[in-house]
């Protein structure tokens, strides 16, 4: 499957010589059109892929930054239809790798198997279900993934090694080494860990691997993209986007704002 | 299926047919397969059979008696009434029954930290108590709205030693209290064992949970027969969770003349955002660990919930009350806000017994279906905690009537 926008990307960056940035939003925050913009601006910015989330009422995965982004989204409209509407447009101006990342009860509403056909075929490349490990993906029929959508599948720090192999193998496009436990959210230090496990992680898959957790400065993210394949940054963006929400220039200073994360990556 | 395969449930992954499993993010997986381990070898080792023993006998109370309420039984006019009297157990309700257990397994895990996520304030009730009792540091997740209507359990947990971390997410009850618990959880795994307390989330919660409290069922099976020289014709108790009710059925579950209701919380009546009865109006999902009934709309949010009861206000059941429903084996009915009040005043009236506003549901039940039942069939009510927590909210909406 090195066919995906996903893959071609990674394998960009390599014949560069080059580390690669994933941003996170979450779609719908503050609005539609807000989103879409920021979007297309963080490509400008030299994002490499564009991480959307779908929002969920229970995110017990996150933090209260990406929490509160949730409540806004839904409270603003959003749904799974919509944030589905949201990729078309996007992928009708831009060839920028797109994620979709949630949880799995909105998807699991929509009807999983209509999910991955209508995010295929909205433009989306991959999918992370933060509370869908490969285990139940293979025990429950209807969840069974078909389609074009590259699962990512996320490698935790308390993942014990034999587990490693098998979920890289039900993975592809890259794999997200979550680089400390807790929820998402900005950290002032990053886990001393992190250069040890990706490398005992590359032992056990092929894959690109993407760190992200508590990523905040163009320090952290030289820091980081100096052991990993690419960097994700969420929190601080969207903490940015709160801030900023009602400024009639948001997505230009959203673009301001992450174009020091991106070159640090890039030039690390 | 059979209700002899059904007492084998789950499978080796945590499945209850299709519902249960272990839907949780990656950085939890290995402590539920931790968990699962250290219970695997508990359960056969003597010594942790022992120490549970001797604890829930002299630390807890057990046995509780199985009590013939003859008034009631009277003044209905119907089936004998007994009630499985929980709510004499240490701490006030059956939730000890558990936490017990878990705090015995933490110990062997050599963690040092527990928390837990509370609705009504009788589980960070009985979390604290054992955290005191093994001498753990506690953390309890309350929402702000439960905080306030169970104030007196909020003292308790403080006394004990325990911190309640207020939650102001969402609808501030319980299942925002869950997803602060799992927070906190993923962050401190290493550290932390999370005593959760009802029969749901991931596995093995739902089926640890359930093999906590068969205690229940195995004493009223034993004390009923010891009594009456025959088994009961049906079986209530209320479920939010679903803990309290699995406990008292699954020790029936293979005696097929045994019927068996499970009540929900009807609130306000069956509407949107009025009510926590999932049976009603509810769909399948996945929430908080487990692929089970709940509360959402159509986009797959979950939707807000309403009760008298902070225990039963939850927008999730336990998976294994979704598979005995789909086999059959257990009816689910409701309650509503009114009916349970009714109850809890009928009970505290005739028989002297203050029953928490959880359990009022179950005593609702009863009071419902007794009457048109013969005099010479059994019935027995999951009496699961006492009311001395809701008084102050009970006489507030009973006198402003």
């Amino acid at each position: 499957m090195n066919s995906t926008r996903i893959a071609r990307r990674f394998q960009d960056l390599a014949a560069k010589g080059q580390k690669g940035f994933v941003a996170y939003i979450t779609a719908g925050d503050p609005g539609f059109a807000e989103t879409l913009a920021i979007s297309h601006a963080l490509e400008a910015a030299g994002v490499d892929i564009l991480e959307l989330g779908i929002p969920f009422s229970d995110p017990l995965a996150d933090g209260p930054t990406i929490q509160a982004a949730s409540g806004r989204a839904l409270a603003a409209g959003m749904t799974v239809r919509r944030a589905l509407e949201l990729v078309r447009a996007f992928r009708d101006k831009s060839e920028l790798p797109l994620v979709l990342f949630t949880y799995l009860n909105p998807i699991y509403s929509y009807g999983f198997e209509k999910f991955l056909t209508d995010a295929t075929a909205a433009g989306a490349d991959g999918l992370l279900i933060l509370d869908l490990p490969p285990e139940e993906a293979g025990q429950n029929a209807e969840l069974v993934a078909a389609g074009g959508l590259d699962p990512i599948r996320l490698i935790a720090p308390t993942t014990p090694p034999s587990r490693m192999a098998t979920i890289s193998a039900t993975g592809r496009g890259f794999i997200y080494y979550v680089s400390r436990e807790g929820v998402t959210g900005e950290q002032t230090s990053l886990s001393d860990t992190i250069a040890a496990r990706v490398a005992e992680l590359r032992q056990h898959t092929a894959l690109p691997i993407a760190v992200g957790f508590g990523i905040s400065t163009p320090e952290q993210s030289a820091a980081v993209a100096h052991d990993a394949d690419a960097v994700v940054v969420g929190s601080a963006i969207v903490r940015r986007i709160a801030e900023n929400a009602t400024a009639p220039d948001l997505a230009q200073r959203i673009g301001d704002f992450v174009r020091p994360l991106v070159q640090a990556a890039h030039s690390a | 299926m059979s209700a002899e395969t059904t007492a084998s449930l789950p499978d080796a992954h945590g499945h209850f047919g299709p519902y249960g499993g272990k839907f949780v993010p990656e950085t939890l997986f290995s402590a539920l397969e931790e968990l699962e381990r250290e219970y695997a070898s508990a359960r056969k080792d003597p010594g942790f059979r022992r120490e549970l023993s001797s604890l829930l006998a002299d630390f807890c109370g057990r046995a509780t008696p199985l009590y013939f309420a003859e008034r009631l039984t009277r003044h209905l006019g119907g089936a004998k009434i007994y009630l499985k009297r929980e709510d004499l157990l240490h701490t006030g309700a059956h939730k000890i029954n558990n936490a017990v257990g878990q705090a015995i397994l933490c110990q062997r895990m050599g963690k040092k930290r527990v928390i837990a996520e509370t609705g009504a304030g009788q589980h960070g009730v009985a979390t604290a108590t054992v955290a005191a009792r093994f001498g753990f540091e506690c953390v309890v997740y309350m929402g702000a709205v439960d905080m306030k209507r169970q104030a007196l359990n909020v003292a308790r947990m403080e006394f004990l030693g325990a911190k309640v971390v207020p939650v102001t997410a969402g609808q501030a009850t319980l299942k925002e209290a869950v997803n602060e618990a799992m927070r906190d959880w993923v962050t401190n795994v290493r550290s932390t064992h999370y005593i959760l307390g009802t029969a749901y989330g991931a596995h093995p919660y739902p089926m640890m949970v359930r093999d906590f409290h068969r205690v229940i069922g195995d004493e009223a099976r034993r004390q009923i027969l010891q009594r009456e020289e025959r088994l009961p014709d049906l079986l209530i108790a209320c479920v939010g969770g679903g803990s309290n009710a699995i406990g008292l059925f699954y020790p029936f579950l293979k005696d097929e003349n045994v019927k068996m209701t499970g009540v929900e919380a009807g609130g306000e009546g069956i509407s949107k955002g009025k009510h926590a009865a999932r049976f009603q109006g509810g769909r399948l999902g996945v929430l908080q660990g487990a692929k089970t009934w709940l509360l959402a709309d159509e986009d797959g949010q979950i939707e807000a919930t309403h009760s008298v009861s902070a225990g039963l206000d939850y927008a999730a059941v336990g998976p294994e009350h979704c598979y005995l429903r789909d086999l059959g084996r257990v009816q689910y009915d409701y309650a509503t806000d009114a009916q349970a009040l009714a109850a809890f005043r009928t009970l505290s009236e005739i028989e002297g017994i203050i029953p928490a506003l959880e359990s009022a549901h179950a005593v609702a039940q009863a009071i419902k279906v007794a009457p048109a039942m013969g005099s010479d069939e059994i019935i027995i009510v999951n009496l699961s905690g006492r009311g001395d927590k809701d008084v102050a909210q009970a006489a507030e909406m009973l006198l402003n009537k």
